[in-house]
């Protein structure tokens, strides 16, 4: 019943998507805009800064991020589909999940823009190590989305949700973004230190598991009054 | 032993209070519906129509008093009563994106159908809709979307329908349609409680009326004779009581 919850929530989100592209559009467009920015304001006569490509990665990961969180809850709130996931008699922990995959696979897609061209614009190896390369995307992605996905759906109804959104995210997923950055910097180091990459991804598994399991034990409480 | 939450024979609203800080939304609300009755709750904008149906749908939890669904309590049952209770609200409840045919089979996985795609289909039937189920209900007229979220809000076969202004936006064929739709349900056995400010299109339609001002019950009324005329009469009374309360 969980699971089935699950795939139909994340289904539809994914049809509805496909349908309209229109949070895939924004979303790239803004990270793809962002290292942009970045790369007009730090690469100088062809030269891109030492080891600023991984904090140029994350950020740009983390404001799209913000960006498709807040999208894919106001496009629940128009027609206040929201509300009527919240009447059916499904595990509301199923919804969350289902909205969380979605997320997820949106900012998957936006990484894979992201990362050729930060590595363009910056001369980093990304893909010199893609497997662990994948790992860290992956475990920063997931606790990124995990905290995004229950505060979007906490501020749907708030009317400054736009504002509060990074208010809260930003200061509570720092860890996961700084795990991030310092697990993709020590990628890109000519010489590999497997159990400096080790360390941070697992402290990225260890923050996903606490606040995927917050947010599943939260949710429930969280959007019922 | 306890009935199921979902084979529940009437609806008992108990001295129902609800408050969002200070505000005081709904102030000691008191009805009973049995199966296969139509209650209306009338009253002006902030009356506290909407506010009832949330707690009726148990989206809300009342802050003093109790709603009973037969015996059981909305507090202790409310995720097992869901699937007992249909809602359409003035919002529709639908993905634009989605066809016709894809947002009634969602809803009807949601509510663990065992087979989505015929209740959908059987749905979209019901709502003389079956040669437009593959279009999105984006491109559907206010009507066609509201026999669309009608169904949609049916597609389980609920005890209990909530409909909060349903009536909105449909043109007299759309109304007349829905009409007969909820004569339909009545004899069924469905309980149907209705927030509407259409007094004309809800003229004989109530088995009880229920008359808020203010969140609280200015008035009810069984089968209501002349429901604009009672409607005036009840909110002037309490226009005049509720002026006399401040001077006093």
């Amino acid at each position: 019943m969980f699971t089935r919850i699950v795939w139909l929530v994340l289904r539809k989100d994914l049809m509805v998507e496909i349908r309209s592209l229109e949070i895939a559009y924004t979303t790239i467009f803004f990270a793809v805009s962002c290292v942009l920015v970045f790369a007009f304001a730090l690469v100088q006569e062809g030269r891109a800064p030492t080891d600023g490509a991984a904090g140029i990665l994350w950020i740009a990961i983390a404001f799209s991020g913000t960006l498709a969180l807040g999208r894919t809850f106001e496009r629940e709130r128009q027609a206040e589909t929201l509300k009527a996931l919240l009447l059916a008699p499904a595990a509301r922990p199923a919804i969350y999940v289902g909205k969380l995959l979605g997320i997820i696979g949106l900012m998957a897609v936006t990484e894979i823009v992201l990362v050729p061209l930060v590595s363009l614009f910056f001369q980093a190896p990304f893909f010199t190590r893609p497997l662990w390369l994948a790992a860290v995307l992956l475990s920063g992605t997931i606790g990124f989305a995990a905290v995004g996905t229950l505060f979007a759906a906490m501020l749907v109804r708030a009317r400054t949700r736009d504002v509060l959104l990074p208010v809260l995210l930003y200061p509570i997923t720092v860890p996961v973004i700084i795990a991030g950055v310092r697990a993709t910097a020590a990628l890109l180091q000519p010489d590999l230190d497997a159990g400096i990459i080790q360390f941070w991804v697992a402290l990225l598994v260890c923050f996903d598991v606490v606040f995927v399991t917050l947010a599943l034990w939260t949710f429930e409480p969280v959007m019922t009054d | 032993m306890n009935p199921a939450p979902s084979d529940f024979e009437d609806l008992r609203v108990e001295d129902v209070s609800r408050h969002f800080g200070r505000r005081r939304a709904v102030s000691h609300v008191t009805f009973h519906a049995p199966r296969g009755s139509i209650v209306g709750l009338l009253g002006p904008n902030g009356a506290g129509k909407s506010t009832i149906l949330s707690m009726l749908a148990t989206l809300l939890r009342p802050s003093t008093g109790r709603i009973l669904y037969g015996q059981c309590d909305s507090v202790v049952h409310g995720a097992a009563l869901r699937g007992s209770i249909g809602v359409l609200g003035h919002d529709l409840f639908l993905y634009p994106e989605l066809t016709a045919r894809e947002n009634l089979e969602f809803f009807a996985g949601l509510y663990a159908l065992k087979q989505p795609g015929a209740s959908a289909d059987a749905a979209l039937e019901r709502a003389g809709l079956a040669h437009r189920a593959a279009d999105p209900v984006s491109s559907f007229s206010r009507g066609m979307r509201q026999r669309v979220a009608l169904e949609r809000a049916l597609i389980h076969d609920p005890r209990l329908l909530l409909l909060d202004e349903p009536f909105t936006g449909l043109d007299e064929s759309s109304a007349a349609r829905l009409l007969a739709r909820l004569d339909s349900l009545r004899k069924q056995g469905t309980i149907v409680v209705l927030a509407t400010h259409d007094l004309d299109l809800a003229e004989g339609l109530f088995d009880r009326a229920i008359f808020l001002r203010d969140g609280r019950m200015a008035s009810a009324a069984d089968r209501p004779a002349s429901l604009r005329a009672m409607y005036r009469e009840v909110m002037t009374h309490a226009h005049a009581a509720a002026a006399q309360g401040t001077e006093g």
